[in-house]
């Protein structure tokens, strides 16, 4: 079986702090890091692994320096790593992404289950996964929180299909997604792609023989021109949307402190808020 | 969009480098240089730079050409998101600014509406605003799912072509709206805090967070229609009722072939909360590793209850295994911006301000008078959260009358 695990590269907001003079971010310095979110993805691509002896390929698409995250994710165990990159992709939005990266994929061909993080940090669109599972046509179930059954059959007579992924009756996933109230218990066949959210599993560390393995690991590169997409389609022309303006908001301001003892200071706050309590 | 250095002005003080979250700038013989692989043009050094000596060449909504036809879409569409056979909050704070974009544009709003016999819940739509209601009726559409959904969706809008079509940033919208617009090639901006029109060109102007609200960002779908937007929860204010609103419910039938799933709801587990939905609460008492064990949440709970508040945690006392990851806010957990937010014993990490820092009034109770949280803190109590809660909560009952 093979797995996919979708990755993006962000900035590090652990590593920011605030500002007290301006209230605003202090940038300096931050190194990049995979996707916290991804890292669950990663985390639940290789704990199927261990169970059905799955192949685990993580893809990613940025610029050059994205091979970083993919290092890192091989150094966790990932068996193979694609950094989708070229500056034709550049300005891509949520559209023109996840096309890009379903061609990606197609390019794989053989998969049974394609796994993304629900959202990346510095976004927050959530958009990409289930922008991905529309245009491979194949079912999604998004902020799964738990696997609680997969089966996987291989197909027999190992036939496959030119751009189709492995489908076989008896494979399936059943999986329990988040929603606002509790969960919903969802089953789908495979191939399906499933987002994922931090409680579904706690991410491993890597060994130092995946470090030394992730150092010398050869890490494939697909430009445009290796991957069967229309032109008009990617970066900047293929994105319905455009940035017509990027600001500053205004900076919270801190309020007032209320002195006194805890009574003194509870009642002072009643007062306030009362009023504002339906 | 591109960026570039301006030689003239630029004098090599290094300002931009620092501020740079992908590395992407460095200074060759006293000038900026910017490495075009590495930036994401998020603007970040445009802010910093004191000069002037950087700009970010935007498309202005003047320059933009229209290649496609904008003809024949019109309405402006709001998908009314139900539970149960409820129509949930979400679509009412929709459809309040459905209208007022709906007028804008002078067109039509119109609430779309998939579920179960629901032709008389289909009227609060109309009672809330809109012109029409598209109805869909199906026992397969009881429950949200995300095939049936998007494909309804899909062949509305193909049939009926609407200008905007608004949808919550909620667990259904996303992850349903994200399908829908690949199928139709149409531009699909998340999470929109601000909405507006440009009345001349007829663009929908969606103002959204990004980089964990730090910047925000006002985008356009020039020549993709419809134009599509989520937006979250509580920043619309909801659409008043009017019972005597005029308006139509249009019931329209798909194939059944339209309904079909591939993926199976097999069922729905609704957690039983101490209290309310953390995203539609009006009121969120939160609560930190301030806190030190499980057994001393009860006071943030205590609390909640009396002034009818959902409770929060923060991220360390949820990875501490005090509340459950489906109470958490911030970056990673839920977002929430409710009327008051009450952090008890929450430090104030960046993380966990981008879940919150949008909610109207801040209280913050923290023993440590250097706590971040008091920077975007409405009210700040400096003191000893096991002395002032319990003092707090009698102190509401009584004021409340509880």
């Amino acid at each position: 079986m093979n797995i996919i695990v979708c990755i993006k590269q962000v900035p590090d907001t652990t590593e920011v702090r605030i500002d007290p003079e301006t209230n605003t971010l202090i940038r300096s310095g931050v190194r990049c890091i995979i996707n916290p979110f991804d890292m669950y993805a990663i985390e639940e691509g290789l704990r199927l692994k261990d169970k059905f002896e799955a192949r685990v390929t993580v893809i990613t698409m940025g610029p050059p320096q994205a091979e970083e995250a993919l290092r890192e994710a091989i150094s966790l165990g990932a068996d193979e790593a694609i950094l989708v990159s070229d500056r034709l992709f550049a300005g891509s939005d949520t559209w023109a992404t996840s096309y890009t990266l379903s061609k990606a994929i197609q390019k794989i061909k053989d998969y049974s289950l394609v796994i993304c993080g629900k959202q990346a940090i510095d976004g927050d669109t959530a958009q990409v996964g289930p922008g991905i599972s529309a245009h491979l046509d194949i079912p999604q179930i998004t902020y799964v929180k738990k696997i609680e059954e997969m089966c996987f059959n291989s197909t027999e007579n190992g036939e496959r299909s030119e751009s189709r992924a492995t489908h076989s009756r008896d494979s399936y996933i059943k999986a329990e997604r988040m929603t606002e109230e509790g969960y919903e218990i969802i089953e789908s066949p495979l191939p399906c792609l499933i987002t994922v959210v931090k409680e579904i599993n706690e991410p491993r560390l890597p060994s130092l023989k995946g470090k030394m393995k992730a150092k010398s690991a050869g890490i494939k590169k697909w430009e445009a021109k290796d991957l069967d997409v229309d032109p008009d389609l990617i970066g900047l022309n293929g994105s319905p949307t455009k940035v017509v303006k990027i600001f500053t908001p205004p900076p919270r301001k801190g309020g007032q402190i209320l002195q006194g003892d805890p009574e003194e200071v509870s009642e002072k706050l009643v007062d306030l808020l009362k009023g504002e309590i339906p | 969009m591109s960026i570039k250095i301006i030689n003239e002005k630029c004098t090599g003080c290094t300002l931009c480098v620092g501020v740079c979250p992908f590395a992407a700038i460095k200074v060759v013989d006293k000038k900026a240089v910017i490495d075009l692989d590495k930036c994401t043009l998020c603007g970040a050094c445009i802010e910093e730079c004191k000069f002037d000596a950087i700009v970010l060449t935007k498309i202005s909504p003047s320059e933009i050409d229209f290649s496609k036809k904008i003809e024949g879409h019109k309405d402006v569409w709001v998908f009314c998101e139900q539970k149960n056979a409820v129509i949930q909050s979400i679509s009412y704070e929709l459809l309040g600014k459905g209208r007022e974009l709906a007028d804008l544009l002078g067109v039509d709003l119109c609430g779309i509406l998939l579920g179960e016999g629901m032709k008389d819940e289909a009227k609060k739509v109309i009672h809330r605003g809109a012109n029409k209601v598209y109805y869909v009726d199906s026992p397969k559409l009881k429950h949200y799912q995300d095939e049936p959904y998007s494909k309804v969706l899909v062949r509305l809008i193909k049939e009926y072509r609407p200008e905007v079509v608004l949808c919550g940033a909620t667990s259904i919208g996303r992850s349903l709206i994200s399908r829908v617009a690949i199928g139709i090639h149409a531009g699909l901006t998340a999470d929109c805090t601000g909405l507006d029109i440009d009345r001349e060109k007829r663009l929908l102007l969606q103002t959204r967070p990004a980089f964990g609200g730090n910047i925000m960002a006002t985008i356009v779908c020039p020549n993709h229609w419809p134009q599509m937007a989520t937006v979250r929860h509580k920043v619309m204010k909801e659409a008043e009722v009017n019972n005597h609103h005029k308006g139509k419910v249009i019931e329209r039938g798909f194939d059944e072939e339209v309904y079909s799933s591939r993926t199976k709801l097999l069922d729905i587990v609704e957690e039983i909360e101490e209290t309310v939905n953390l995203t539609e609460a009006d009121i969120v008492v939160s609560g930190g590793r301030g806190l030190q064990k499980a057994e001393n949440f009860k006071l943030v709970e205590d609390l909640a209850k009396v002034i009818g508040g959902a409770v929060g945690a923060s991220r360390a006392s949820v990875d501490a295994g005090w509340k459950s990851y489906s109470h958490q806010v911030g970056q990673t957990g839920k977002t929430v911006c409710p009327k008051i937010y009450i952090a008890c014993g929450i430090s104030g990490q960046i993380q966990h301000l981008v879940g919150m820092q949008s909610s109207d009034i801040i209280v913050a109770i923290n023993k440590d008078p250097h706590a971040p949280i008091f920077n975007v803190a409405t009210y700040g109590i400096v003191g000893d959260l096991f002395e002032i809660l319990p003092e707090l909560t009698e102190q509401f009952k009584v004021a409340l009358k509880k």
